[in-house]
């Protein structure tokens, strides 16, 4: 059942049109990412979905709820984790999420229950005292995903939710989204992380210029670009001199030299194992290690869009420590 | 009921974390004490305390409000806290009503530093107090919308002050609260009457002095003409500006 259903949506600012005609549903129950680089349109979509900007044209339903008409009531089901931290420097972690909470009509004693479990679960108890000005990156992050779920949203909206913090944090982060999806709230990611992506995410859409370029589940989009078998062999020594007879023994095959003890083969065809390793076996070269080379989601993102992932990547990390 | 336990927030938040801080609170105090004195070292006569109380409680509630609205908004929004409000479940209508609400309460404490200062320097009796509550109130929520007006319309801190400025300062003269609007030039007189502050003054005066010319019922209708106008047009602005 999806939970997100958007269609044709588009948003123009004057000229320039942030996002054009994007059609995609999000299942109830799953990861659901948002890969595209800096200017794509990710947050534009997720302003339009939650209410902070209007679409020019297209429509949304979240949860049934009609996005434009019904936005408010749709807002009660829904937690949005901003790209930056938004909370109040001036209050302590306690007070900041019994506020957040109390923006959703929750009483006083039912919003400081669940702050305090929160503080413990994200392990911010001690910090919950301090005023949040004083956290750290990493805490401040954390602390805005506490807000963003405090009173149990159905679908939660995360923008960029481990850009610009340490290692440990964000593995944490990773980690609380993982726990969250598996109690069963749907997640809308975004991320310019291709392995956080692929590690989080049941199913991806590639938006580039505003327009989505592909939407799928892992394997699919993989398949997309996985036309060849690749299997790659090491050896101990001596493989260097072997293309020329190699692929004069097995016609279908594309052997490329890696270095004197490793081997790449290519085939549009299955590659059998028995022959090659007889091959090998002949000439007296063990083969030591035979690995099947599946394409990265990096290499499908690159051949979908045509972008540069690490160019993706500092253009982010420059905007993240600004 | 769930709306409002988000109203009754969003107002204790503000309160607590911009208007009763203590560079705020000496503002208030400061500022009314620096307008008497003014008049005070100005005038080559005797000063009538009672007749400068309308025009210095006036000032201080439209400087009061107009800059902590217009800077406290800029502020969120500059920081993005003001966009965890607008993804609330809560009506706009309502959200603005939390928002104006501190900025309208701080106004009206800042008009009684002056009258508590001056209880010390006159008597206070014989000012009604029924219609000159009303007037504080009806001049609180308008210059509250004027902040609000100004906060829509700029990007910067310092830019909402310098503008404000623009409102303000001509306010002072052309508002009848230390020169007669009857005294000014024939061509500004106009100008006096599509600014809010001179039917609120004008209530001030007949209140605590009974000199005022306008009469108290037409005073008050205008006002609400123009708290009502002024909320309709500070909402949609903020729908076309801040949900863009």
């Amino acid at each position: 059942m999806d939970i997100l259903t958007v269609d044709q949506l588009t948003k123009k600012y004057g000229g320039l049109t942030a996002v054009d005609r994007a059609s995609f549903s999000v299942h109830e129950g799953e990861v659901f990412g948002f890969l595209g680089p800096n200017g794509a349109g990710k947050t534009t979509t997720i302003n339009l979905l939650t209410g902070l900007a209007r679409a020019t044209s297209g429509s949304a339903r979240i949860s049934g709820f009609d996005g434009v008409k019904e936005i408010k009531k749709a807002q009660r089901i829904m937690g949005i984790i901003p790209d930056e931290s938004n909370l109040y420097d001036e209050f302590d972690g306690f007070e900041n999420l019994c506020f957040c909470a109390s923006l959703y009509g929750m009483r006083k004693d039912d919003r400081e229950k669940k702050a305090k479990e929160l503080l413990q679960q994200f392990g911010l108890s001690e910090a919950g005292k301090k005023k949040f000005g004083a956290y750290s990156k990493g805490m401040k992050r954390k602390l805005t995903i506490a807000a963003g779920i405090i009173h149990d949203p159905e679908i939660l909206f995360l923008d960029e939710p481990t850009t610009g913090i340490d290692v440990a944090s964000a593995r944490q982060i990773r980690l609380l989204i993982q726990n969250l999806n598996q109690k069963g709230t749907t997640i809308f990611l975004t991320t310019h992380y291709i392995e956080e992506a692929e590690r989080l995410c049941n199913r991806i859409a590639f938006i580039v210029g505003g327009k989505i370029a592909r939407i799928g589940h892992l394997d699919e989009l993989m398949s997309e670009v996985q036309r060849e078998n690749v299997v790659q062999l090491a050896f101990s020594d001596g493989v260097s001199n072997l293309k020329p007879s190699l692929e004069e023994s097995f016609p279908d095959v594309a052997v490329e030299v890696l270095s004197n003890q490793a081997l790449r083969l290519r085939s549009f065809r299955p590659l059998n194992l028995t022959p090659l390793m007889r091959f090998f076996e002949q000439r007296n070269l063990p083969v030591y290690e035979a690995r099947i080379m599946r394409p990265s989601l990096e290499e499908v993102f690159v051949k979908i869009t045509g972008i540069e992932l690490e160019k993706m990547k500092q253009e982010k990390e420059g905007k993240g420590k600004q | 009921m769930k709306s409002w336990i988000a109203f009754w927030n969003i107002l204790i938040k503000d309160m607590r974390n911009y208007y009763l801080k203590p560079p705020n609170i000496s503002w208030g105090l400061v500022f009314p004490v620096a307008w008497t004195l003014m008049f005070f070292l100005k005038s080559e006569t005797a000063v009538n305390v009672r007749e400068l109380l309308p025009g210095v409680m006036s000032l201080s509630i439209l400087f009061g409000t107009t800059s902590m609205l217009a800077v406290t908004m800029t502020f969120e929004r500059r920081s993005r806290s003001f966009e965890r409000l607008l993804l609330a479940p809560i009506d706009l209508n309502l959200l603005m009503l939390a928002k104006t609400s501190g900025a309208i309460l701080f106004g009206m404490i800042n008009a009684f530093v002056p009258v508590f200062f001056a209880s010390f320097l006159t008597s206070l009796s014989g000012i009604r107090w029924l219609s000159a509550l009303g007037a504080i109130f009806l001049i609180a929520v308008t210059s509250t919308l004027l902040g609000l007006f100004i906060a829509v319309s700029v990007k910067e801190i310092f830019e909402a002050q310098t503008f404000s400025n623009f409102f303000r300062f001509p306010m002072i003269f052309l508002c009848g609260l230390f020169i007669p609007v009857q005294g000014l030039p024939l061509f500004l007189q106009p100008l006096s009457y599509i600014l809010p502050l001179t039917y609120g003054a004008d209530i001030l005066k007949s209140s605590i002095n009974q000199n005022g010319h306008l009469g108290l019922p037409f005073n008050f209708v205008i006002l609400l003409f123009f708290a009502t106008g002024l909320f309709v047009l500070s909402i949609r602005n903020v729908r076309r500006k801040w949900i863009y």
